[in-house]
């Protein structure tokens, strides 16, 4: 009887971590991007990603969460409903709008090659020439990489760009391509100096690099596709977006 | 469904499984012998060499084989910056890859895990033909040449078998360490086409095959030498 | 290689330590390990008596689902069931004419485990009850025992002691499957390390703590089911 009781129990529990909830949920990837969104020591999410949701949340008046994912699930688990806003630092592309829609951007940077320190600096194709390049998977990078580097160079893929990092700084990839800030962060980084240099920004291409950095939605969710464009737009009319800017960058990373 | 894409993928489908069947070849083999060593030294080894093997063992199988291969590939990765001299070195181009570190890690793992089978089947050898070994005046390494080694992989044969299949569905962990396995293949198919389940399925498939061709093989070989009931 | 003091530091269960994290972290590898488990013995034990039941069908159905897990790749499973296995369930509720339910990442963890240990389990349950001296089911039978009493008074007790070490090696397989969730970005002790040492660079040391985080695990579990084994196997003759 008591086993019945707790079997009873158990299963009302589980459910009851089925019951609707009214937020809005962001799924973010479940690694360190720093200086965009990284937990600390004590689990907190933090990070100019992070302060940029909390002040469009305070615009929409809604109550957000946080549901972590890896970065490869986070279009499939969007689309299975698990979470209702890409909120990862995920670019918006031609290749991602034929199956999820996108906000209006929020920021746009360039995408450039960090290499071991001493070596020739140069993003181009002749650069890099018989090298290894590491990429995160599944990003605009690899797509950049089929394009221009395919037959020129090799690619390694890792699940997330620290681990990337972590095989330049022991010698086992020549370049590292990723988003210019966060692969910054890590070159002035204690981790970084020593090893890793600059080698400068790639060529651009619209297409391919993507038109800036927006939530990813489903594409039936137009209301609230409305609703956090209306509130990314008054965040930067109220001047809200420079002040959390100004945290932690000296320059404007909203792009043209 | 759609399987358009296994056309264009298929050469690099091949290459993959070709990886997949070279991490399970090496670490089934080198840790079969591994086994051997630790089966022997918890078996009939002194008092320390006992403890040693126990630990090992012990080790290898109450962590999980991702900690342990992500401690290989990027804890000693981390080191090898600090060895002068290295990437000059001939072994640089194997230390570079993530092939070398997932081969030596699913090795040693498969070691700890084929010891214990090997222990138990040690044990079970009657003990009246070590017996009657000795009694022939067989030197100990004859013996265990002769008699103890052979009659234990036959009783340990259909485990061995299992096991051999249970590493197999171990390697796909490799791909967390760039290595291009099946997995892997699978895994950049659905980057590229963000086709989320068809690649897996392909690729369930290609281990189906081999688990089929693994437990066959084994079949044939405990055919070779019927075990009398 | 940091200091003495530094590493202690940086281990210290109180932020900026990390020793926090990867606590908590090994708190959710058990709780997820114990939820699948639990489940996993549910459907086992379903399975293992349907198996035995004489059901055809139903038996060709269980034996396709033991097949099916124990042949693909945990990581496989467990990728495809955490995106398949929501999606599935919602698309078979639309079908049903009934809202789609949201279902939290702990949830899904521990629901993949399960159904992928209830593979496991159903074999090891089938083989401890086929285990059982049929004389003394044809007792209970004989004294008119309902299947229920004679499922509570005589089999469970007597396949307990042939299931253990099975079930004492199944609980140790899933505490470490329960790492592979670390791939679909389910924080556990395995993405807690990553992610601790991606923040301090110190990544040899947290994966050490880490190891000896899950080899704490596997030691406590070994006393507490070698203790089983004892209770569970008092009265009978020692083993060989």
């Amino acid at each position: 009887m008591k086993f019945f009781a707790t079997l009873l129990a158990g299963t009302a529990f589980a459910f009851s971590a089925f019951t609707a909830s009214a937020d809005v949920r962001f799924g973010i990837m479940n690694e360190a991007y720093p200086p965009f969104f990284a937990k600390d020591a004590s689990g907190k999410w933090q990070g100019w990603e992070i302060d940029l949701m909390d002040a469009v949340c305070a615009e929409m008046k809604e109550k957000c969460s946080i549901v972590e994912l890896s970065w490869d699930g986070l279009i499939p688990a969007l689309q299975t409903k698990k979470f209702d806003v890409i909120w990862s630092s995920m670019s918006n592309t031609e290749e991602r709008q034929k199956i999820i829609d996108f906000t209006d951007k929020y920021y746009n940077t360039p995408s450039k090659l960090i290499g071991a320190k001493g070596e020739k600096a140069g993003a181009t194709a002749e650069d890099v020439k018989g090298k290894t390049i590491g990429i995160q998977v599944a990003t605009i990078q690899s797509e950049y990489y089929k394009k221009y580097f395919a037959g020129v160079a090799d690619e390694k893929t890792y699940q997330t760009l620290d681990e990337a990092f972590q095989d330049l700084a022991a010698g086992r990839i020549d370049y590292v391509f990723g988003d210019s800030i966060v692969l910054d962060a890590f070159v002035k980084s204690d981790a970084g100096k020593d090893c890793c240099a600059d080698m400068g920004d790639v060529a651009d291409d619209k297409e391919i690099l993507g038109l800036g950095v927006s939530g990813g939605l489903r594409k039936e969710d137009t209301e609230l596709k409305a609703k956090l464009n209306a509130a990314i737009a008054a965040v930067r009319a109220s001047g809200k977006y420079d002040e959390i800017t100004r945290k932690y960058f000296s320059f404007n990373i909203y792009g043209q | 469904m759609d399987f358009s894409w296994v056309a264009k993928y298929w050469p690099l489908l091949l290459s993959g499984a070709w990886q997949t069947v070279a991490l399970l070849v090496i670490s089934v083999s080198i840790g079969f012998l591994l086994a051997i060593g630790l089966a022997f030294a918890q078996v009939s080894g002194g008092r320390v060499t006992k403890i040693l093997a126990r630990s090992y063992c012990t080790f290898f199988r109450g962590t999980p084989l991702l900690i342990q291969l992500w401690l290989l590939y990027y804890g000693v990765g981390s080191l090898l910056p600090m060895i002068p001299g290295l990437r000059q070195s001939f072994m640089w181009p194997v230390l570079r890859e993530g092939f070398f570190f997932a081969a030596v890690s699913f090795t040693l793992n498969y070691a700890a895990y084929e010891a214990e089978v090997l222990r138990g089947a040690l044990l079970a050898v009657p003990k009246g033909e070590l017996e009657a070994g000795r009694a022939f005046g067989m030197g100990r390494f004859t013996l265990i040449r002769r008699i103890w080694l052979p009659r234990a992989i036959r009783i340990a044969l259909p485990t061995i078998a299992g096991e051999v299949v249970m590493q197999l569905k171990a390697t796909p962990l490799a791909f967390t360490v760039t290595v291009m396995d099946l997995y892997a293949v699978a895994y950049k198919v659905r980057q590229d086409t963000l086709l989320v389940y068809e690649p897996l399925i392909v690729v369930t498939v290609f281990y189906l095959i081999l688990t089929a061709i693994i437990a066959r093989c084994f079949g044939l070989v405990e055919q070779q030498v019927p075990v009398r009931r | 290689m940091a200091s003495l003091e530094t590493t202690l530091q940086l281990l210290s269960p109180y932020p900026p330590g990390w020793g926090g994290t990867l606590l908590k972290g090994a708190a959710s590898t058990l709780a997820i390990s114990a939820g699948a488990y639990l489940i996993g013995l549910a459907i086992g034990m379903a399975g293992a008596l349907g198996k035995l039941s004489g059901n055809r069908p139903l038996g060709l159905l269980l034996n396709l689902y033991t097949t099916a897990i124990r042949a693909v790749p945990e990581l496989i499973l467990i990728v495809g069931l955490y995106y398949a296995g929501t999606d599935g369930l919602n698309r078979l509720l639309l079908l049903a004419g009934m809202p789609p339910l949201e279902v939290n990442g702990f949830v899904a963890a521990v629901a993949v485990l399960g159904f992928v240990q209830g593979a496991y389990m159903t074999e090891v349950l089938r083989g401890a009850i086929l285990a059982i001296p049929s004389g003394q089911i044809e007792a209970a039978r004989a004294f008119g025992m309902s299947p229920a009493l004679r499922f509570r008074r005589v089999v469970l007790p007597a396949l307990l002691p042939n299931a253990l070490p099975g079930l004492g090696n199944l609980w140790l397989a899933v505490t470490k499957d329960s790492a592979l969730v670390a791939v679909v970005g389910y924080q556990e002790l395995a993405l807690a390390t990553r992610l601790a040492g991606a923040s301090t660079k110190q990544y040899f040391l947290f994966f050490l703590a880490a190891a000896l985080l899950y080899l704490a695990i596997t030691l406590v579990s070994n006393l507490v089911f070698s203790l089983l084994e004892r209770r569970v196997r008092r009265g009978q003759p020692a083993l060989a």
